[in-house]
């Protein structure tokens, strides 16, 4: 006996299945944004000659890089939601589920995203600055106008690579009980008694966005840089 | 604020009885390690035979590891775990599906999360043996079979033992990640690290402590991989390279 499939409870489910995707493209929108503003100014602070910046851009960059995600999203679903609810006196009950998830998972991908956009950043020749600042440009100016734009065209292909992670990654507000698109298909799954099909449909769902997002990001690649 | 700090609660004897909370997080800690290194070596085995394939000019077994790769890089380790954990065994013939639902709980975790993280991680190490592979001068392949080589021969006398030794780096980050990847199994309910910590709040009501305890035990392991890969790295470094003598 081999086991039958009936995939018959996916078609009414996927209202449901598509607010969860939502809120998976939502935390990952979110995700890619904050962290690329919070990584650009990390890299920098990491590549300033202020030491105590630099200090501290490294010192966060490597505890981040060095902790699991699980464990960065059950300390932002179990702590971080009572000391600032205690901090600021939110009253007690208000789900602050969604917005700490995210909060947690800005904060974990600045570090990747600094590490990406620091190797941008050297990978602009010296003479950029100094060329810069010979038109009397300061350290900002020159950052923002010379420095900037070329490292991020550089790095557009390693950016969406890395938000392509992002998006599997939030599967993971699987631990903090959100209905993300995987927390709402294991729901289906759990209630119908049909998770080897939702499982296997959530599965066969990541597998297409991912693939065609990967092969949009390599013919970007070769436009950018063709071999 | 109102918490009061405990940290004498790891040595509280634990709610089982027989344990204190401190021997909770060292079992959590040994699972934590016991799985993330033989998921590793299962990654390296699978890993280095899928990235040579995706280098052999015989295009049936270069597509076949092509879309392996493909396969396990682009669905969440979540989701992959969950299908080796829950769908897999409802796929098995009834009899050995049977069998091994009755199988020790534990051992049923500790299998899937095995499987699910070295084929995860397999998949990665390809990539990373691919480029190896790649990164050779064209001139070493053609100067094997110039010598009368076969490809296996060439393989495995000239382009394998460079290529090897070159990919040590890039396999190092991999290698990090595969203990910090080993904290998902904890969503199967595998009593390795972070479910330990999850317990520990649970149990002892002392959560800052359970998880700084729990969060340094990850850094601790990140910073002792780091360290002993580093200096087999510059063992192992090839003269002439970048990072060579």
């Amino acid at each position: 006996m081999t086991y039958e499939f009936d995939w018959s409870s996916i078609p009414g489910a996927l209202p449901f299945l598509w607010d969860g995707m939502k809120i998976s493209l939502v935390i990952t929108a979110q995700a890619v944004v904050i962290g690329i503003v919070w990584g650009t100014l990390l890299a920098m602070m990491r590549l300033s000659s202020v030491k105590p910046l630099s200090w501290f851009a490294a010192g966060y960059v490597n505890l981040f890089r060095a902790v699991p995600l699980v464990m960065v999203l059950l300390w932002f679903f179990l702590i971080v939601p009572e000391f600032v609810g205690q901090l600021f006196n939110i009253p007690k009950g208000t789900d602050l589920r969604l917005s700490s998830a995210m909060a947690g998972f800005a904060l974990f991908e600045a570090a990747y995203y600094s590490e990406i956009i620091r190797a941008g950043i050297q990978s602009v020749p010296k003479g950029q600055i100094a060329a810069a600042s010979a038109l009397g440009m300061n350290y900002a100016q020159a950052m923002r106008l010379v420095v900037l734009p070329q490292a991020f065209r550089n790095m557009v292909p390693l950016l969406l690579t890395q938000a392509i992670i992002l998006f599997q990654d939030t599967s993971l507000v699987y631990v903090s009980a959100l209905a993300d698109f995987f927390g709402a298909a294991y729901k289906v799954g759990d209630r119908d008694g049909r998770l080897v099909e939702l499982l296997l449909f959530a599965g066969a769902v990541y597998f297409v966005i991912c693939f065609s997002a990967s092969q949009i990001v390599k013919r970007l690649q070769k436009k950018y840089h063709p071999a | 604020m109102g918490y009061q700090w405990n940290w004498g609660v790891f040595l509280q004897p634990s709610a089982s009885g027989d344990d204190t909370y401190l021997g909770w997080m060292f079992a959590g800690f040994k699972m934590t390690i016991a799985l993330s290194l033989s998921a590793w070596v299962m990654a390296l085995l699978l890993g280095a035979l899928v990235g040579v394939l995706r280098t052999v000019p015989n295009k049936t077994l270069a597509g076949i590891a092509t879309a392996y790769v493909e396969l396990f890089r682009n669905v969440p380790l979540l989701v992959q775990l969950f299908i080796w954990y829950f769908v897999l065994p409802e796929l098995l013939p009834a009899s050995i599906g049977n069998a091994y639902k009755q199988s020790n709980p534990v051992l049923q975790q500790f299998l899937a999360s095995m499987v699910c993280l070295g084929l995860f991680t397999s998949a990665r190490v390809a990539e990373q043996v691919r480029a190896g592979i790649n990164s050779l001068p064209k001139g070493q392949k053609n100067a094997g079979l110039a010598l009368g080589f076969t490809l296996a021969q060439t393989y495995r006398f000239v382009m394998l033992p460079m290529a090897f030794r070159l990919v040590v780096p890039p396999l190092t980050s991999e290698f990090l990640n595969i203990f910090k990847n080993s904290a998902v199994c904890s969503t199967i309910g595998l009593l390795e690290l972070a479910a330990q910590g999850r317990q520990l709040v649970d149990y002892t009501a002392q959560p800052y402590e359970s998880f700084i305890a729990v969060t340094l035990s990850y850094i601790i392991i990140n910073v002792t991989v780091m360290t002993l890969m580093h200096r087999f790295e510059k063992r192992i470094a090839v003269p002439g390279y970048i990072g060579g003598k």
